[in-house]
């Protein structure tokens, strides 16, 4: 089975990515996947490689997890990128990085693009505060508003970004859309000018519907609220085709030659199906993919032995251990019998059991680590062979269970991997190792970039 | 057991799943749950096997003992015509706004309507009766959005009703609010044993409380079965020399115990699997501490180590009713 694993595996397309972030025509990456993926990471680890790599980098992360960034120095929201001490400069590279603030991005847009009066009129409003303070939809619009300003400000060579954690992972795409098809909309005039309503002769049926219209919303929206959304709008009248024309802008960069995207995702069904959602999407919109980042993939030093055979040799092992305990120094071998009724190992739940005939011995009993098998330990009987024997085996069983249990999660990624494959072959892919514990420090977010240009062989990665 | 159960959770941690075996749970014995997806992801249905929901409650499982599930994906544009006709019989004008881009308007730009429509959704099916005068539902189970973002979009209606001071919409969201801070509503944070989910869902718990919302039950999903018990653990790390693993090995027919070696040459790997396993084994427990540490009921759901499909999800709900819910 192993074999046909890895003949899978190497049909598929390599993502080499230090080409890819030293190529000085890459301008963008964005990083996109659902939740949980480790999308800010693989962002805020490609930054750092790049940088390193002699790239001047700016990641532009949208919530990092606290300690990461701390270890970046963005823990303080102040909305501008902040260059990253501690990286290794030898190779002339620079490590900016930022973290979003959607509120002060939106004031900021207010501030540059309406007069002093206009501006307080905007900021002060009820309705604009809870826009801006945001809801559903609001995120989107201000990281590509961001991405749009770091570009123009021309500092960086390379801009990293993360992308929100949506409901959906193509939400950040639909935004700049979104509010256009609104500016667009008629909506807009009916809010801005309810009193121009009953004008033009040709337009008297709409009229009829306009007027039934700022009624029913009056109705609905309560007269106060409908009066603070007109004056909202009103005030934002000036603006809003610079919106429109900065939102249209951005979606043009995300489509221009010096941007690629890489899907996140890590080797489970639900992720892997929305990286699939993420591809289609990109491809019907002309977005340039780099590839597919596989995060968390597991691998084993002890592939050769599978977990049929593990379990096997484990279940030998307690049968050892079972006929010393009854009958003492009894030598006895079973061969690992496949059709053996033996106890069932998983109980219905999947917890594999371990023995509990087998004595448990407390840790300070145990013999220092260079002590033949057949030291004395404190407390031990007469029989000391056969008791560090069962002890042994004991930890050697749970050793083979514990590799068992890691041939069968290598086995399902490799089916959720090989599903992704068949459905999109073109897409190119780098794995990233597992790793035990989270990430907070510049050394792991530098293993983590090792680990993703080395992508294509997570064998032996925890 | 409160009768809105909202289900939330950082992306990744399995808060769908959650929220359905939570429907089968509340079920059994004949009663009758409905549960309700907010995000339009069509998560239900992939878990039930059935294609896309319809905005329309419908059933989808029977739960053990003759219980019902029904569930419904709510679409913030229907729902929002929806509410026009049953509020004001608005149903030509709400076509007719539909045509002006207000109803996009209003379920996409305009700030938290989407989410008073949602929420106002799931609290009207909390409070529907039959004609007998009995509750339709006996639980609303809602699949609600992260936990990043719970807070505000279970608050949504109490800002709604500052920003809308009079009105039907005031009014509304103020009953909305009603149901969502009194008892019978519990927001259950579900979460995995690793630092990010963690710290998030504690984040969460100090937000919800901060807001006076009720937090109810901290859900611990894909636990990981033990494989190595402590004693085993100490053993593993160090304990034993290595020749008497790679012995041990060759004894259940893995190769010889020699330098190069079929058994031989498992240990080493082997050995660094049980490393990896001490270390994760180390942040469960702190992580379970942090969790603890809350006060708050916790529960423990087992990875299903073959992927979940409908079994699955009844597993789990026979699990969560184990575990007294």
């Amino acid at each position: 089975m192993a074999s046909s694993l890895s003949l899978n595996a190497t049909d598929t397309h390599v993502l080499d990515v230090d080409p890819l972030i030293d190529d000085l025509r890459t301008r963008i990456v964005v990083c996109c996947g659902s939740g949980g993926v480790g999308k800010t990471t693989t962002a805020a680890a490609l930054g750092l490689r790049a940088a390193e790599r002699g790239r001047k980098v700016v990641v532009l992360t949208i919530d990092p997890a606290r300690r990461l960034a701390q270890s970046m120095g963005i823990d303080s929201l102040d909305n501008t990128p902040r260059r990253v001490k501690g990286i290794d400069d030898t190779a002339g590279g620079e490590l900016h990085a930022m973290m979003l603030d959607m509120k002060r991005t939106f004031d900021e847009i207010v501030e540059a693009h309406a007069d002093g009066q206009r501006a307080e009129a905007i900021l002060g409003n009820p309705f604009y505060q809870s826009l801006s303070a945001g809801f559903a939809g609001t995120q989107e619009y201000m990281a590509m508003e961001k991405l749009g300003q770091l570009r123009a400000q021309d500092q960086w060579d390379l801009i990293v970004v993360d992308t929100p954690p949506s409901r959906s992972a193509l939400d950040f795409l639909d935004a700049p859309k979104r509010l256009g098809s609104f500016l667009d909309g008629k909506l807009i005039r009916v809010l801005m000018a309810p009193a121009k309503v009953g004008g033009r002769a040709g337009m008297k049926f709409l009229n009829v519907g306009m007027s039934m219209m700022t009624g029913a919303l009056g109705k609905l929206l309560g007269g106060q609220l409908l009066r603070d959304v007109q004056t909202f709008v009103a005030a934002m009248d000036t603006m809003f085709g610079g919106f429109r024309t900065r939102a249209d802008a951005t979606f043009k960069l995300l489509q221009a030659p010096g941007t690629a995207f890489l899907v996140v995702a890590a080797p489970e069904r639900d992720a892997l199906r929305e990286a699939a959602y993420f591809v289609e999407r990109l491809a019907a919109e002309d977005m340039p993919l780099a590839g597919l980042v596989l995060n968390r993939v597991h691998g084993s030093g002890a592939a050769q032995l599978s977990a049929e055979r593990a379990l096997a040799a484990a279940e030998n092992l307690d049968e050892r251990g079972i006929v010393d305990q009854g009958g003492g120094n009894v030598e006895l071998r079973t061969s690992p019998e496949a059709g053996s009724p033996a106890p069932a190992r998983d109980t219905p739940d999947g917890h594999a059991q371990t023995p509990d005939k087998t004595p448990h011995r407390a840790p300070a009993t145990t013999p220092a680590p260079n002590s033949p098998a057949t030291s004395t330990p404190a407390g031990a009987t007469t029989d000391d062979a056969t008791t560090d024997r069962t002890a042994t085996d004991q930890l050697t069983a749970g050793l083979l269970r514990l590799h068992a249990e890691r041939m069968q999660l290598l086995a399902r990624e490799q089916r959720t991997r090989d599903r992704f494959a068949a459905l999109h072959p073109e897409v190119a892919v780098t794995e990233v190792g597992a790793l035990p514990g989270d990430v907070h420090d510049l050394a792991g977010l530098r293993s983590i970039g090792d680990r993703l240009a080395a992508g294509a062989d997570p064998a032996g990665a925890a | 057991m409160s009768r809105l159960q909202v289900v939330s959770g950082k992306g990744g941690t399995g808060k769908t799943t959650v929220a359905a075996a939570l429907a089968l749970a509340l079920a059994t014995e004949g009663k009758r749950t409905l549960l309700v997806e907010v995000e339009g992801r069509q998560g239900i249905a992939q878990l039930f096997e059935t294609e896309a929901l319809p905005y329309e409650e419908r059933k989808i499982a029977v739960a053990p003992g003759g219980g019902e599930v029904f569930a419904l994906a709510i679409d913030p544009e229907l729902a929002l015509l929806d509410y026009l006709q049953m509020f004001y019989k608005l149903g030509g004008a709400g076509r007719a706004l539909k045509k002006l881009g207000a109803i996009d308007f209003a379920t996409t730009v305009a700030p938290g309507l989407r989410d008073v429509l949602l929420t106002g959704k799931a609290c009207e099916a909390v409070r529907r009766k039959t004609k007998q005068n009995k509750y339709t539902y006996d639980y609303v189970v809602m699949d609600a959005p992260p936990t990043g973002r719970i807070t505000r979009f279970l608050n949504v209606n109490d800002e709604v009703a500052g920003l809308a001071k009079i009105g039907p919409i005031h009014n509304q969201a103020q009953a909305v609010m009603r149901v969502l801070k009194s008892p019978e509503t519990a927001v259950h944070l579900v979460t995995l044993l690793e630092e990010m989910p963690v710290q998030e869902t504690s984040d969460g718990i100090a937000e919800l409380q901060a807001a006076n919302l009720p937090v109810g039950r901290l859900i611990v999903n894909m636990v990981r079965p033990a494989v190595l018990d402590e004693a085993e653990l100490a053993l593993a790390q160090g304990g034993v020399p290595r020749t008497a693993i790679a012995k041990s090995l060759s004894a259940a027919g893995l190769g010889g115990a020699r330098r190069g070696g079929g058994a031989e040459r498992l240990v080493t790997p082997l050995l660094d699997q049980a490393a990896e396993y001490a270390e994760r084994h180390e942040l469960e427990h702190s992580q379970r501490a942090v969790l603890a540490d809350s006060g708050l009921p916790l529960h423990e759901l087992p990875l299903l180590t073959e992927g979940m499909d409908l079994a699955g999800l009844y597993r789990l709900a026979t699990e969560l009713r184990k575990q007294g819910i």
